[in-house]
This record gives C-alpha cells, structure tokens and sequence, in this order.
C-alpha cells in the first residue's frame, strides 16, 4: 500500500532493532525451559487422549507420574517411550493409565535404551504433526473450493452460550448473517484450569469450555455453513491461560483457524507467572505455524485498563513484541492477526481523527499482517443508540485504515450477552458501512504534516522511548516492575510457576525439534 | 416564591405532555409476513399498548421478525408508590476508591483473598479480585491504592490467617461455590472463628464471602460483615471496602 503517514523508515527499523533486543532473552529463557503444558502437548501430538473417570486428563496424569519420578527437566518424550518399551506397550494411553494406577516406573534410561526411546517417541509426534499438516492441507483445499470471504476485513462474530449444542446453532446462524470467521467464547476460568477439560459440554460460566470434542462438533458444523454459503467460515478459539500449548495442539488436530494467542496477557491479566507464560507462547507459536493457523494477540486489553490516548504507544510496543515473538517462532507476516482497538472516550475532542491515526498507524507498520480490529467496549454504556453510532464510525475507521479482521461491535455491549435482533442490527450497521465507504480508503490520505500524520509520529516516538526504557533492563524486569499496564508481575510469582523446570543437558523434545526442522 | 407541587400521577411523554407515547422493540419467532404483523400489534396491546404503530419489521434468520413499534400506553404512574431499594454504601468508581484510600487511609488498602476448604472454583473469587474482571469491570488488581493477594484455591483456614497476618490485612475475602453438605456454610464459620482467635477483638480484618449460593442476610449467623451473592462486581466490592473500612469508620469518630 502507498505510505500515508510518511512514516520516519531509521525510526521505524530502531523500533523493531529494539523489540528484537527485548525480546532475545525472552526466547533464550524459553529456549533452555520447559513446562507441564508444553510437556502434556507433545503427548498428545503423541496420540494420548482421554481421561480418567474424574475427568483429569491420561496427559496430565502421565505428565505428573513421570515427573515425580525422575523431574520434568528431561522432558517427559524419553521416560514415557522407554516404559512404553520395559512394559512392551504399544498404546501410550494404556500406558497413562497403568502409571496413574501406580504399577510403572519412570527412569532416564542410557546407551541404547536411550536412543531407541528417543525413536519412538519421535515417529509417534511426528504422527501427530502429519495428522496437523494434513487439516492445514484440507483447509487449503476447502478455501480454494468454497472461496475466502468477497472482502475485507472479513467479519468475526462471537458465540457464548456455554453450551456447545446452541453455539452450533447459533454460529451457523451468524454465519448465515454474514460472519466470516467465528469465536467461541471460552467459559469464565478456563484460563486458569492446568488442564484441558474433556468432551461435549453443555455447561459453561458465560462461555463455553474448550475441548477437543467442542472443536471439532463446531469445525464440522461451520463447514457444513462453508458448503451451503460458498465461503470458507473460520472457526477461532483460545490459545492463552495455562494450557496454551495444548489448545495449540488441539486446534491444529481439529483444524481450528484462528487462535487468539498474546505474549503477555495472560502475565498481566491473569496473573500467570512470566516465565511460565513465555516457554508456553513459544512452543504454541511453533505449533500456530506448522498449522497455518492466524493468531489474534490482545492488545485491545491494554486500552481497557489504560486510557486509550495516554498509553496508545504501550499498543504498539505489545504489537512489536508479538510480532518479534511470532516471527521467532516460525510464523510469517500473514498469520499475526495483531490487535488493536476503538477505544477512545468519545467526548475527547477529535477522538475520531485519533482513531484513525492509531489504526493507520498499525497498517503501516505492519503492512502484511492481517490486524484485528476490536470495537469499543469501555465506553459502551447502555445507551444503545449512542452505541449503534459509536460501532458505526468504529467500521468506517476500519473501512478507510484497511483492517484485516474486524470483531463486530454490540450496541448492547455491557448490558446483556448479544440478543439475536442485536447481532442482526450490529451486521447491518458493518454491512452499511462497508457498502458504503469500503473503497474510501483509496481516496483517504491524511494531510502531510496534518494532525493525523502528527498524531501518528508522536505515538511511534513514544513507543520507541518506552522500548529503549525496557531494553536498559530486561523485559522480564520491566513487566516485573509494572511497565505494562499498571500491574507488577515479578518473574518469581503468580500462577503456574511450579510447572516450570529448567532443561537438563539430555533434555528431548520431538515436536520442537521437527517443528524446528532439525533431524533426529 | 411558590412552590411547584410535585408530579404524583405521569404518563410516558412523546411531544406532548400527557400523550403517553412510547417505543418497544422486540423479536418473535415467527417468519415475516401479515400475520407476524398482526402478532406483533396484539403483543403491544397487551403491554398496554393501543393504538400501536407498527413501524418497522424485519426477517432475521430463519423464522424470527423484529418489530419496532409506537403508540399510546393507558398506563399511568404514580410517583408517591414508588419503591426504591437504596444501597446502604455508595457505590464509587474506580478513581474515587483510589482517591479515598490515598487521601484518607494514606497507604494501601490489603485485601487477602481465597477459596477456603475443598473448593476449587475459583471462578468466583478471580473475577473480583483479577484484573481481567467480570462483566466489564475490572478486579481489585486494577485499584491502584489496593494492594491485593490472591491466594487462589483449596486454601486452609490456618495458611488463610496466616497470609493475613502477614499481608497485614485490612480484608479477608472468601469465595465459596460448592454448597455440597453445606460445606460453603461450615467452612464460612471455621473461618470467621478462626480470625475471630488470630486478632484481639476490633482489630481484626473486616471479612468478606461470596458465592452464588449465600443468603446474605446471614452476616451474623456466619460471624461476617458481609455477604454478596450472585452477580456482585467488582466495583460492588471496592465500594464496600472503601465504605466499610474507612468513610463509614471516619464517619463515626468525627
């Protein structure tokens, strides 16, 4: 695209010099650690499925008894296939069960019995990855069949019953109306459970759970949508809380297409411990990319904490931060679905203009990402008209910045879970505008040194000094120190920290080494 | 100077006083067409709606109309039977808690919180106090002048008063959702007992419960200061401890 903002390029290229050199001992630390998560996701690459009768998952129980008997710093790949040897066991699931019943030992084993472990457990990912590069490959095929959506941005509608048997209904009804990709909407919690529930549910706190059951009952229905409308719908979920390699996992075996997925949401939000979190989002980046699944990254929740003209530059340094993460981890320009938001106080004199320095802002940095544009919440009040309009100008800043995902605005945000008419009246005001000014974007060009070039630089410079504050410390102690957001979040705290283990020297992880493209 | 007599008796204004107009919309599941038209009148007439206009209608989906409609409703309201439960604490913003615990506590407020006993839901006690939230609002977290520990799940009484102690806390929040046996009940008591012994009396943190199934009428029964059942924000809870522990306190020693 023609550059709008005329943008400083010395600028803009210290910027990302500046996230690469915050973000480097991040991946070093993720590099040298692993998790139980990251450890229960190679399981189930692996082929392990299923629960106990109380409904902790084989993975969890597997990854526990090992690591009670010889600690997680090996990775749980050689101990599990070498027991699957001594107990002459084909099926690692049976081998989950007689662990959890207490009848196997976990030993590191040496010599031959190493290697012919490290075998094993490698054919048996590598199966599991194939069975992913497969569903990329079926998506492929049914895109090019069914067709993308006419335009963009294409339109994401959220469903959040709680049950999955009237989300499925009610998502093929939204697509009928004109959703281009769909999000199931987690229950309230999920993001703290360490393990990943089990099956079909039907009862959700304001969302619904994610299982691998879930995902696939509602990838099946929205290609059954795909068929019927001549469009490929996309289904997206969550990849954050303290299972996100395992939701990473799942989707790429159920052909989920977009995962929301932040490098540091779950760090402030929720409290998660930052080292946790890190070694968690690398390898869930790793799995995103093999699977060609687009990640969606949160920086819409800075803006509802913070105030969205003060710490608009911290939406950029989080977008520079992601992409630097993402990149790291094998995912190209087209899959960073990078997040930012229509939240500006509408009683601040020109917050229109604000906004569309902002989201131009965004384009252009970023000019091969696919962003994803969230609509106004924090200023949503219950004056549904007021809100209609407010969602109206949101889609025409999306329309003339050229977003790549526009999430569809309720005008009854904040006052009950989206009632049929409201999803209706929102899709009309989405399909008015983008009928109206979607080829706007052409004919809008911001005035040179205007206020919206203006506007622009100064948040750029702003993220720039923000990121040469972090690089004189390190990210881990800034976001220790509260720079993001106004929560403190020391690398020795919250939540998960307990399922961290530094590797030791023989540590083996098929999956990040075949996602890694080294040989065995 | 005269005295303008207030209103009793008002009717819904449009343009002209007394003319009692109002605007509804509504969706039923029926596909558009005359008799979903006429469906949607015979609604309004029975909200006391007559005449009614219908203004618009719409086809969502399959089998669903909306309606917006206008007329006249013969209902009238009288402004000396209205009922108006009042909360017995302001209910502050975000930036007013803040401003009130800087300005008159002069440190941070400590907040303690937890799922006591076997119960591990902590669905309820994290959407108070994390920032994430619930319904919009953020948690305690998101307070500047609150300093919040979150104890997290299956916490027993004794590491409950302990962290207390420690954090020297101003509130003792507790969540319970299980209500198997009435163990939210029993756990509830263990715990105001068990503070009740740590402190000498009048020092003590002010105690807090949660959970969908409390009565909150039973404070005393449960020895708490206070009880919020379902649906309570976050902001609900910051306003009460800002009540609670400093206005209310202030209030009294004036």
């Amino acid at each position: 695209m023609t550059r709008k903002l005329d943008l400083d390029p010395v600028l803009v290229a210290r910027a990302r010099e500046l996230a690469a050199r915050a973000g480097a001992p991040v991946v070093e630390l993720a590099r040298s650690h692993t998790t139980v998560s990251v450890e229960r996701a190679v399981l189930r690459l692996a082929g392990v499925q299923g629960a106990d009768p109380d409904g902790i998952p084989w993975v969890n129980r597997l990854v526990d008894a090992v690591a009670a008997d010889v600690g997680l710093g090996h990775g749980v790949a050689v101990p599990v296939f070498d027991a699957l040897a001594r107990e002459q066991l084909v099926d690692v699931t049976l081998l989950a069960q007689k662990a959890a019943a207490g009848s196997v030992r976990f030993e590191v084993p040496a010599g031959r019995a190493a290697t012919a472990a490290r075998r094993g457990a490698r054919r048996a990912v590598a199966a599991g990855v194939r069975r992913v590069d497969r569903r990329r490959a079926e998506r492929e095929r049914l895109v090019r069949r069914f067709g993308d959506p006419p335009q963009r941005p294409w339109i994401y509608l959220i469903v959040a019953t709680g049950d999955i048997y009237e989300d499925i209904p009610q998502a093929q009804a939204a697509a009928r109306a004109g959703a281009d990709a769909i999000a199931v909407i987690r229950s309230t919690g999920q993001s703290l459970l360490d393990y990943v529930p089990e099956g079909a549910t039907r009862e959700g706190f304001a969302g619904t759970y994610a299982t691998q059951e879930n995902f696939r009952l509602m990838r099946a229905a929205l290609d059954e949508s795909s068929r019927e409308l001549g469009r490929y719908v996309r289904l997206t979920n969550y990849a954050s809380g303290l299972c996100m390699p395992e939701m990473a996992a799942l989707a790429g075996l159920e052909r989920l297409d977009m995962m929301l997925n932040d490098s540091m949401y779950g760090i402030l939000f929720r409290d998660i411990n930052p080292i946790r979190t890190f070694v968690d989002q690398r390898f869930s980046r790793q799995v995103h990319a093999r699977a060609g699944i687009i990640i969606n990254t949160g920086e819409d929740n800075y803006l509802t904490t913070a105030d969205a003209v003060d710490e608009a530059h911290t939406v950029t340094v989080s977008q520079l931060l992601n992409e630097y993460f993402a990149h790291e981890a094998g995912l190209a320009d087209w899959q960073l679905g990078l997040g930012h938001a229509f939240e500006i106080n509408p009683d601040v004199p020109e917050s229109l203009r604000l906004e569309l320095a902002h989201a131009l802002l965004a384009r252009e940095l970023f000019p091969d990402a696919p962003l994803k544009w969230m609509p106004p919440t924090k200023h949503m009040t219950g004056d549904v008209f007021r809100g209609n309009l407010l969602d109206g100008f949101f889609n025409l800043v999306g329309a003339l910045t050229g977003q790549g995902i526009l999430l569809v605005g309720m005008m009854t945000e904040a006052v009950v879970t989206p009632w049929l008419s409201d999803r209706d009246i929102a899709l009309q005001n989405v399909r008015y505008v983008l009928g109206a000014a979607g080829g706007l974007r052409e004919d809008f060009v911001p005035a040179s040194g205007g206020f919206i070039q203006q506007r622009a630089h100064q948040v750029l410079r702003s993220a720039v000094e923000l990121l040469e504050r972090v690089g004189e410390q390190s990210l881990l102690t800034a976001i220790g120190e509260g720079t993001f957001g106004i929560m403190k979040r020391p690398a020795d705290r919250g939540r998960g920290l307990d399922g961290v283990a530094r590797h030791e020297g023989d540590y083996y992880n098929p999956a990040v080494q075949i996602l890694e493209g080294a040989g065995s | 100077m005269t005295v303008v007599p207030e209103k009793q008796v008002v009717r819904p204004y449009g343009d002209t006083t007394g003319d009692g107009m109002v605007q509804v919309s509504f969706t039923l599941p029926l596909p558009h067409d005359k008799r979903a038209e006429g469906a949607a009148i015979q609604l309004a007439g029975k909200m006391g709606i007559d005449p009614a206009m219908l203004v618009h209608a719409r086809p969502m989906g399959d089998g669903f109309t909306f309606f917006v409609v206008y007329g006249r409703v013969n209902h009238l309201v009288d402004t000396s039977a209205v009922q108006v439960v009042e909360r017995d604490f302001p209910l502050l913003s975000a930036k007013e808690v803040n401003a009130v615990v800087k300005r008159q506590l002069r440190r941070k407020l400590s907040v303690v919180g937890a799922c006591i006993g076997t119960d591990a839901h902590t669905v309820g006690i994290d959407a108070i106090l994390n920032v994430k939230g619930i319904a919009g609002e953020k948690g305690l977290e998101y307070y500047r002048e609150l300093r919040v520990s979150n104890l997290g799940a299956q916490v027993s009484v004794p590491d409950l008063v302990a962290a207390a102690r420690a954090e020297r806390a101003d509130a003792v929040l507790v969540s319970q959702v299980v209500t198997q046996r009435d163990a939210h009940l029993h756990n509830t008591r263990e715990m105001s007992a068990a503070v009740r012994e740590a402190w000498p009396a009048g020092k003590r943190p002010l105690l807090i419960v949660g959970g969908p199934r409390f009565d909150e009428a039973m404070t005393a029964e449960l020895g708490v200061d206070r009880i919020f059942a379902r649906g309570t924000t976050p902001g609900e809870v910051a306003s009460y401890l800002v009540h609670a522990l400093i206005t209310s306190r202030k209030a009294a020693t004036v």
